[in-house]
Parts: C-alpha cells; structure tokens; sequence
C-alpha cells in the first residue's frame, strides 16, 4: 500500500467549510477527510445523527455528494436498496457508503447492518463513534465507555463496557473491517482507499472525539484523539479477510512496546470526572491486557 | 392466457409483468407464498430484477425506499405484523414521495397471535400518506397489482393492493394474465424526476424547518408544512388519476370500470351493505337472498379506501333509505373506520340531511371467525329495520 501524505491527498473538497457542526467536531475532521478518500463517485446514505446536522437544513447542503437521508434503524438496508437499484440500472462503478453515528451503528442499526454483512451486499459501512447519543443531548449509547458521565447517567457515569462493534463486524466473516480516528487522518485515507476496492460489506470504526460530550476544549480534538490511541484506550487496527494487523501509531506503539497511562486520557475530558481511581486502574487493567494479547500475538505470528 | 392460481401467485405474475426492479420481503403468512413465487421468477432467469432477502420488514421497505430514490422500480409485499414492524417506513415512503407498491395479504395483528383474515393490519396505516386500493378476487388483485405502479409513478405517492389473506391469498381461482407486450404499452417504463446521481447531487429527505426558507440562490423553498401539504393535495387528485389508470387499463385489456366503488344491484335498492375485500363479493350472496324475499338491497364494494372515494360513495348511496357497513377492522374505542368515513362523506354530500339515509356499522370476520352467509343475512334482515343487534360483532359468542 502506498503510504498518503498531506500533500498527496486530492485538493477537490466535497465538504464546505461553514457547515452546522460544532467547533472541533471530530466528525468534520473524518467527514472531510473520507469523502476526498471516497471521491465524486459515491452516494453517501445517512440516518439522524450529528451528520443530519453537519450536511445542512433544506434547502441548503453542505456536501457535493448525493446523499440519502434514511430512518435510524435501516442505514444498511437502505444503502443496500441504492446498490441492488444501482446495479439494476448497470451503474456499478459508484461507491455506496453509510456514514452513521454510534447509536444509529451499535444500538439502533445494528439488526440491519447484521443482515447487510450476511447477505454480503457490496459497500462500506462507516461509524463514525462519539459515544453517545451527541445529537440529542448526550445520551448514553452502547458505545459510551464505562465511566462516562451522560445525560442518563448524570451522577455515576455509565456503568457497563463500551460495545465492541468492530469484533462483531469481525464475527461476521466479512472481507474488511477496521479502526480509525479522527486524529489520524492519513490512516482514516488509507483504510477508505482499500476497503472500496475489496467486495461484500466493508466496516470502518472511527472515533471521533466531541467537545461538548465528552467536556473539552474545542481546540484539543486532535490531542483527544491522539492521546486515545497513545494509551492504547482506542487502537487503529484493520482485519482484512481475517487477518489482523495495527496500523499506524497504534502499529508503532506495539514496537516501541511503552505507552502512556490511561489517566492522562481519562483526566482530559471532563465527562470521567467521577471515575474513581479504582476505576481508572481498572480501565488501565483491562488496556494493559489487550496490550499483552497484542504482543502475545505479535510474538506467536514470528 | 387464462390460469388457474393462488391470489399470491396473481400479485406475483402482475409484479413480475410490470417488471419490477429491486424486490425486498421478509417472510410473514400469509403473503410468504407471494414473494418466494418471485425468488423463483428471478432466479430462473424469468425476471429481471434483484431479489433482496433482508432480514425484517422495516427493512424491506427500507430497501425499497432506497432502491425508488435511486431510481428502480421496487417492491415488497407483507401482512399483519409485518405491515407494523414497517410503520415507520410505511410514512416515510409517502413523505419522500416514492412510487414503491406494495401488496398486503390482509391478516389480523397480535396480540394475540392469529394468522387469519381481517383487515386491521393495511387499515391501521390509513393514515399514512399511502394509495389503500382493495381487490376483490384474483382477476382484480393481479389487474390492479399492474394499475398500483402506473398510479403510483403517475403520482409520486406509494400504492398498497390489499386482499384478504387465505380467502384469496391462498384459494384457487381462474384468472386471465395480461401479455407483457400490452402490459407494455399500459405502463411505461420507470423514469423518475430524480434519482441519486453523482453528477446531480443532492441531500435527500434532510431536516426541513417549520417555515419557508431561501435557498443559496435566494429563491423560497417549502417548508415542512407545505411539502406535507402537497402530498394531501397530489392524494386527494389521485382519485382522477386512479380513473384514469382504470381508463387506461379498459382501453387495453377490456376489464375494469370500478376503480373507486363497485355497486350491484344499487341502483333500485332502498338498503344498501357496504364492504371491502373478498367479503363484499359474499355479500353479493346474501342480497340475492333478501332479494328473493322481496327486499330492495344492494352491495356497494369500496375499492380505494385511501384517497376515499367520498364523492363517489355518496352518489352510489343517494336515494337509500339505510347502509349497513360491515368491517373486518375498526378504530378501537369508537368504531369501524369504513364508518366514520362514510358517515363524514353523507354529512358533506348530503345538504339535506333529513334526506339522508341511517348507517349502521357491523364488525365481522375478525381474526379470521368465518363469516357465514346465513348470519350476514339475518344481520340484514335485522338491519332493514333500522335495529342492529347488540353487541354488533355478527357471530361473537360471548
């Protein structure tokens, strides 16, 4: 794979700047970023979420890319009816792409997105992951991290693990599945560029830090994201046809074999500020044993 | 060509002739028989479509919904429950502007379970938006299975064919199948004002504020209200467009000429029953009965229940001293729906109302309890004398 640059990245923008998301929005960073990855040919299928949003209110449109607002719990179905209408027609040379938020992927749309992988219907499936129900409020969503403070779960934080979609996406067999944050736009790129070029349903978890949900401010969304991935809280990986592989600096990480403690991520963000220390060690158990699985398979696939 | 066939193989060869596209259905009795019949069309190569088997029903119209925006002609087909699971999609279908058909083979919703006829299900979902068109036997559901795509492109308003499940879904009758090239030369093929294309884009069923609002070339856009108020408009007009497809269809293959209601023996009757489906057909039965007795009675059969043929209901019933309307469905809390309806379109028809004739409103079949004609019958003869009997469930055993 050839490795992209900022300057190799195509100039063409098919995001407008001036649109309704928020001042450091991590989706604007991925948004941005994938679509130049996806290119003109590609019709985008959205359910509500922060996307909603961020692409305009009628008659306005903040993106050059046709899109089709969709209901929460269909997004696969639905850009599985734009593929099968496209090949009907004999246009099957434009990308098919889901862009949906963590509820409308983990909660609401995930009976949908199963059925899509299943069937092995051909397009990409991204989640861009806020944890949480930003759009609304800031609601708890099956990806919210334990700990975090939300609108529904105001006072102890959330009390369960965060959803693992990606090893779901994993368990259903299917060609290519992925990780990726919105601090890492290059390796966002990379993994856009291969995943349209394999067939079946490709899935892409980005996670994309959000000032006003997680409680920072809005100029440190890249530093969110890189510290993220500097603790190994949230890696960058990809699976392509069942082989696993880090990518990025989540790959470095592995290399240079030390890592931040998760502390200096979870005191960023004012959304833990009642996780207690036992807590956060916890957390900080449960990183440093995927770490150790990490290595462990490093060593075994020598 | 003339066959003998289930009303699910019916609807199956009118999806088939009118060439549908992209096809999405979960299987629920009883329209299953209907959608595996085109799995079998398609995958052996009879017809030309993609066959998508998702795994719910608010998928399947979901597919359908997507495949019309970019531009198929898509279809689906489910009952009862099914028809539920898809509510949220049955309204977007309408609000998006979509021309989808979908059949419904009419079965009773749960709880609890029951798999059997009644029309509770596609009359729950009246006010959706969608074109409620209900066939009689097999010859109207595969006709009018061919109209429902005309209707709908003619329109940009989704269509629903209901017909009763098991009582026609599953029974035998003969039937003529139209030739593709006639059916050719009736529906022309799908060409949508605008499909999802790349090299035109635009953003699709997005947030539409309360009020009017300029676009970037400062030109006022609708808002909600008035997109919301052109689908009313486009639906109430439907009822001309329906004639015409009707029309259209005569023309062509010599049958139709009842698109909106079907009387018999209307024209002298002083009481008239009023039905829907397969039942207003055994109705037909019971006048012959009264008739025989020395009874002026008629049957008036509502085919389009969705836009309401008000107008045209009214003149049938012009002159009738009194209407029983029997339902297999009703709005729990008050009372059939076919009742309230009618009852508003004599109060605006009718100016004189101490001219206007009595309607009485009868619930039967529900979950499938089999409707004999000897209780409809005497649930008639009951009812010409102005008196229902109570409770007005004909053959309830309490």
């Amino acid at each position: 794979m050839t490795r992209t640059t900022i300057l190799s990245l195509p100039k063409e923008e098919y995001v407008h700047p001036g649109n309704r998301a928020c001042t450091g929005c991590g989706l604007g960073i991925a948004y941005r970023i994938g679509t130049k990855a996806l290119g003109p040919d590609t019709i985008v299928i959205v359910p509500p979420s922060c996307l909603t949003v961020l692409q305009g209110l009628f008659p306005v449109a903040s993106t050059k890319l046709p899109s089709l607002n969709t209901t929460f719990a269909c997004t696969a179905a639905a850009a599985t009816g734009v593929l099968e209408a496209l090949k009907a027609q004999g246009k099957e040379h434009i990308n098919v792409v889901a862009w949906a938020g963590d509820g409308g992927t983990a909660d609401i749309g995930i009976q949908s997105l199963s059925g899509a992988s299943e069937r092995g219907d051909d397009f990409l499936f991204m989640c861009y992951d806020n944890e949480g129900y930003m759009n609304t409020g800031v609601q708890r969503s099956g990806t919210t991290p334990q700990g975090a403070i939300t609108a529904n779960t105001p006072f102890k934080g959330k009390l369960q693990q965060k959803k693992d979609v990606a090893a779901i996406m994993v368990a259903h067999g299917i060609d290519y599945v992925a990780t990726a944050s919105a601090a890492y736009p290059l390796d966002l790129y990379d993994k856009i560029r291969k995943a349209i070029s394999l067939d079946g349903v490709k899935y892409i978890h980005i996670h994309t830090p959000c000032p006003p949900g997680w409680g920072y401010e809005a100029r440190y969304t890249v530093r969110i994201g890189e510290l993220a991935v500097e603790t190994g809280y949230w890696d960058l990986y990809e699976v392509e046809k069942g082989e696993f592989r880090l990518t990025g600096a989540s790959a470095k990480t592995l290399t240079k074999g030390t890592r931040k403690p998760v502390t200096e991520y979870l005191e960023s963000q004012s959304r833990f500020r009642v996780m207690t220390l036992e807590q956060a060690a916890d957390v900080q158990a449960r990183v440093d044993a995927k770490w150790s699985a990490y290595a462990g398979g490093e060593e075994s696939r020598e | 060509m003339h066959v003998i066939e289930t009303g699910n193989v019916a609807a199956a060869l009118g999806v088939k002739l009118a060439g549908a596209q992209v096809v999405a259905a979960y299987p629920i009795t009883p329209q299953t028989p209907l959608t595996e019949k085109l799995s079998e069309f398609i995958e052996l190569g009879e017809m030309d479509a993609r066959y998508v088997p998702v795994e719910s029903e608010h998928s399947a119209l979901g597919v359908c919904i997507a495949a019309s925006s970019a531009g198929a002609r898509a279809f689906t087909a489910t009952s009862a429950n099914g028809l539920l699971y898809m509510h949220e999609q049955v309204h977007w279908a309408a609000g998006a502007r979509l021309p989808i058909v979908m059949c419904v083979a009419n079965r009773a919703v749960g709880a609890p379970w029951n798999i059997w006829n009644d029309h509770q299900d596609s009359i729950s979902q009246r006010d959706t938006g969608w074109i409620q068109i209900y066939s009689c036997d097999h010859q109207q559901i595969i006709d009018d299975t061919l109209k429902a795509f005309r209707v709908a492109e003619a329109t940009s308003i989704p269509v629903m064919v209901c017909y009763d499940g098991y009582l026609l879904s599953h029974t035998y009758m003969p039937f003529a199948v139209p030739e593709q090239e006639d059916v050719a030369r009736f529906l022309p093929p799908f060409r949508p004002s605008y499909a999802l294309d790349p090299s035109a884009p635009a953003n699709l069923n997005t947030v539409t504020l309360p009020e009017v609002r300029p676009d970037v070339h400062g030109e006022l856009a609708h808002g909600y209200m008035e997109i919301r108020y052109l689908l009313q408009e486009d639906l109430r007009n439907a009822v001309r467009v329906v004639e015409e497809t009707d029309a259209a269809f005569q023309e062509i293959f010599g049958r139709g000429g009842v698109p909106l209601v079907e009387p018999y023996r209307c024209d002298d009757a002083e009481h008239v029953v009023v039905g829907m489906g397969s039942l207003s057909y055994q109705l037909r039965d019971v006048v012959e009965t009264l008739r025989a007795e020395g009874h002026k009675v008629g049957v008036l059969g509502v085919r389009l229940y969705r836009p309401f043929p008000d107008a045209a209901i009214a003149a049938a019933l012009q002159g009738a001293r009194g209407v029983l309307v029997m339902e297999k469905a009703l709005s729990y809390g008050y009372e059939g729906a076919l009742c309230s309806d009618l009852k508003s379109a004599l109060y605006d028809h009718v100016p004189d109302k101490s001219r206007a004739p009595f309607v009485k409103g009868l619930v039967a079949g529900i979950g499938g309890r089999e409707i004999k004609t000897a209780d409809l019958a005497a649930a008639l003869r009951s009812g010409l004398a102005g008196s229902i009997p109570e409770p007005n469930w004909i053959g309830i055993q309490l």
